[in-house]
């Protein structure tokens, strides 16, 4: 446990580091910075809403990550399937009738089913077409975020007026409720936390988590251990799509309540970077990502208060995963020395 | 110049590859290192090539030691190697590739390319493209670079694997005249009549050590004796529990491909019999397992499991009808490294799809009670050691089984782990179940086998009852000398 806990403070470290003396270079003091990052992030009652808004998506992609990649699937595609969800979502807030009580559990759904459609897609070619899911992935995620441009300047268009900008608002009973007058969602934190336990649970205690495992490190014996190895492959990815796909629709019910061609913002590839940190485990990755959201609503402060570009935010992130990356692959070498030790004997 | 090895030690963990190995080359001599798989011929070929670095002991070229460790400078010692699979970029053409590493330019590099082909009889053509060129071609053309950088000392590991009978031969043919010229050549390799044909003096190895040297040509069956650890004489068993009935038929069957694979394999198992396949290694016999376990598919014939039908069927059919296969690659091919061996039981034995983690890890407590697998319920299998890790594997069988596979079953074990798995083993046959094992152990062959088989280039030469065979007789046959 210790060498967990080890395996994302020493690269937290490393990047604070690195982060400070690039807030140096740019002229800023780096500790006023980090704390303006804070309270723009937990500041007060409105900035909280809006940083645990921005943890629902990017938590709910993440723990679909997860599955997958236990199940030894770069799952890069997960940006598109975070679109699918969203398009599946809003054809359902444009036509579906009734009352939030029904409209919303059927767009969410229908979030789920698109984002579930994707990530299969990227599983049969994966399974029939030997297509690496990481090029299947991003070529599919190219499919996703092209098809939501066209619908959005296309046939979705706003009356009179074409425009990337997005479509015309959906009536606002396909809007999730939200807490008093915050842009956060009861809706949204409840299923947010439903996932990650369910994943959880699923990985830790089922019988369907233990083979996802036994087939992302070593197919070969898995089958010989009578696992079914491509089913498994498909059910990884239609978890990891369904739960991004549902990330889709959160993001378009409970956000921007239209489509718009960026509406999953990049959040696919930041959840791999959350799932990169949290080294695979369900529970790390719920604070790395409220962590992620914090940074990403806090350094909007930067702008405002020290006319620095708040992509400096992103910056901070990005150098967090590679040093944690550096960090996993250094501890990597040192299992792979022990295990090819241990081999040699076991071989000759 | 002359080569001396002394003493050369080199260790991979708690495994000694090399073990005080000492060898002796005089100029112009052709000397073959023979060995079973893992006898450390290839370790010892990359020491002296420097891909590998010695742990102790000295290689010393013309007098100087060799510094260890660097391909660079045993190439400026004078030492090339030619691997198994030759080094060349596909894409350029031969000139290209022939200077690599030197300082030539392209026209010195064509001229010196064309002198050293013409001089050992090679064609090679120094502007065609490397990638039209066969694996014999290629070797020739990696060869050629080798002498023209001026090495002394060759060395061939199984070269001869890729290659036509008519190339094989001009091969010999350039050996035999570079050796006349002071070139050392150090051939490693397991075809025993190769070995014969050109090489004139041999070092044998076993297990890491040189148990044997002699003067060539020698008869097959001597240099298999020296391979080959002595089998103590056959124990009197117990006679098969069998009703006579056929656990599994193989009829006509092609299966795998080249050199590994197997062809016309006519086999019947009877229930209760235990099978152990001889033959040098690569002569079929991992094709052959993986055939009757369901693992590759069949290319021709047809496969029976208790009478029924099951060529080219899914692996999960092969398990219904309870044939199990214990590959020799434990943790690449049977174990998942992450996954510990109460996870292991469990994937292989749970039904459930909640898992009751306690009650799993009690299950698996007592299965390694049972199977004296030295770890606990949470220990992940790649921390085991690899008797233990054959334990694990024995401990996952289902309870029945009408046939067991088993490739190397006691590879890598000491003497007491290996003798209690064949116990657990041969308590099997009481229910019937007949078991298909290949080996390099002699011993373990004779003592375990009802019936021999002798494979040998993809085909069964010879099915003897293991109690008219002795080790030495066996070894005769598996050289392919009474192949008919």
């Amino acid at each position: 446990m210790t060498r967990r806990i080890a395996s994302f403070l020493v690269p937290l470290a490393v990047a604070l580091g690195i982060t400070a003396l690039l807030l140096i270079v740019a002229g800023a003091p780096p500790l006023e910075a980090l704390g303006l990052i804070g309270e723009g992030a937990f500041g007060d009652t409105t900035r909280i809403a809006d940083t645990l808004t921005a943890w629902i998506p990017l938590g709910m992609a993440a723990a679909g990550l997860v599955v997958t990649f236990r199940a030894g699937l770069w799952n890069i595609g997960v940006e598109g399937q975070i679109i699918a969800g969203a398009i599946a979502a809003s054809a359902v807030s444009r036509s579906a009738p009734g009352g939030p009580a029904i409209v919303i559990p059927l767009l969410l759904l229908a979030g789920v089913l698109g984002g579930a459609l994707w990530g299969w897609l990227a599983g049969i070619l994966r399974v029939k077409g030997r297509v690496n899911e990481i090029f299947g992935g991003i070529g599919l995620g190219f499919v996703a975020q092209s098809f939501a441009t066209y619908l959005v300047i296309g046939p979705w268009k706003r009356a009179g007026v074409a425009s990337t900008s997005g479509t015309e608002p959906f009536r606002e009973e396909t809007w999730l409720p939200t807490i008093g007058d915050t842009r956060l969602s009861w809706v949204g934190l409840t299923l947010l936390v439903i996932a990650l336990v369910g994943v959880g649970f699923m990985l830790g205690r089922t019988r369907f988590g233990l083979r996802l495992r036994a087939v992302g490190s070593n197919p070969a014996s898995a089958r010989l251990l009578g696992v079914p190895a491509n089913a498994t492959l498909y059910w990884a990815f239609l978890w990891g799509g369904g739960l991004a796909g549902l990330a889709g629709g959160l993001l378009v019910a409970g956000l921007q309540h239209k489509l718009v061609p960026a509406i999953a913002g990049g959040r696919g590839f930041l959840a791999v970077l959350v799932v990169l940190l949290a080294r695979n485990r369900v529970a790390f990755v719920a604070p790395i990502a409220l962590f992620f959201a914090a940074i990403s609503v806090g350094s909007s402060q930067l702008q405002l208060r020290l006319d620095l570009d708040s992509s400096l935010g992103a910056v901070i992130q990005g150098v967090l995963v590679l040093a944690a990356v550096l960090y996993a692959g250094w501890q990597a070498r040192r299992v792979l020395v022990k295990r090819l030790a241990a081999s040699a004997e076991a071989t000759v | 110049m002359s080569l001396l090895i002394r003493n050369v030690t080199k260790r991979f963990g708690s495994l000694v590859a090399n073990d005080n190995i000492v060898l002796e080359l005089e100029p112009g001599a052709l000397h073959a290192v023979l060995g079973e798989n893992g006898a450390g011929k290839s370790t010892l070929m990359k020491l002296i090539a420097g891909t590998l670095q010695q742990d102790a002991g000295e290689i010393i070229m013309n007098g100087q030691a060799i510094p260890p460790g660097s391909p660079a400078a045993a190439l400026t010692a004078g030492v090339g190697m030619l691997a198994q699979e030759p080094l060349v970029c596909l894409p350029f053409s031969n000139r290209e590739n022939f200077r690599l590493g030197s300082a030539w330019d392209l026209e010195e590099a064509t001229q010196k390319l064309r002198q050293q082909s013409q001089k050992i009889g090679f064609r090679l053509h120094p502007a065609a493209i490397t990638r039209s060129l066969s694996v014999g071609e290629r070797q020739q053309l990696e060869m050629v670079r080798l002498l023209a950088r001026g090495i002394r000392l060759l060395i061939l590991d199984e070269p001869t694997s890729g290659l036509t009978g008519q190339q094989r031969d001009q091969l010999f043919a350039a050996l035999r005249q570079l050796a006349t010229e002071g070139l050392m050549v150090l051939f490693v390799s397991h075809k025993l009549e190769e070995v014969n044909e050109l090489c004139r003096t041999v070092t044998v190895m076993r297990r890491g050590k040189v148990v044997g040297e002699t003067t060539l040509p020698k008869p097959e069956a001597d240099l298999v004796s020296l391979m080959f650890e002595q089998a103590a004489p056959t124990q009197a068993r117990a006679p098969i529990a069998t009703d006579g009935s056929a656990a599994v038929e193989l009829s006509g069957v092609d299966a795998g491909y080249g050199r590994q694979g197997i062809a016309g394999i006519d086999l019947a198992v009877a229930r209760g019999e235990v099978i152990g396949i001889a033959g040098l290694e690569g002569s079929g016999q991992g094709a052959l397992l993986r055939a009757l376990s369901g693992q590759i598919a069949l290319r021709k014939g047809r496969l029976a499991v208790s009478g029924r039908d099951l060529t080219n069927r899914r692996l999960r059919e092969f398990r219904k009808q309870g044939v199990a296969f214990l590959p020799g690659g434990r943790l690449e091919e049977g174990l998942i490294p992450d996954l510990s061996i109460a996870e292991h039981l469990e994937l292989a034995n749970g039904t459930r799809f909640l898992i009751d983690w306690d009650h799993a890890r009690t299950r698996s407590q007592a299965s390694i009670d049972t199977f004296r697998i030295k770890g606990y319920p949470d220990t992940s299998v790649d921390a085991l050691s690899g008797g233990n890790q054959q334990r694990v594997l024995l401990s996952l069988l289902p309870p029945k089984l009408a046939l067991l596979v088993m490739e190397q079953p006691t590879r890598g074990l000491d003497v007491e782990s290996a003798a209690y798995i064949w116990n657990r083993l041969l308590e099997r046959r009481r229910d019937g179940t007949a078991i298909v094992f290949a080996s390099s152990d002699l011993d373990e062959i004779l003592t375990y086998s009802d019936r021999v088989l002798v494979v040998f280039d993809g085909r069964v030469i010879a099915s003897r009852p293991a109690s008219d065979l002795d080790a030495e007789q066996l070894g005769t046959l598996i050289g392919g000398v009474l192949a008919a």
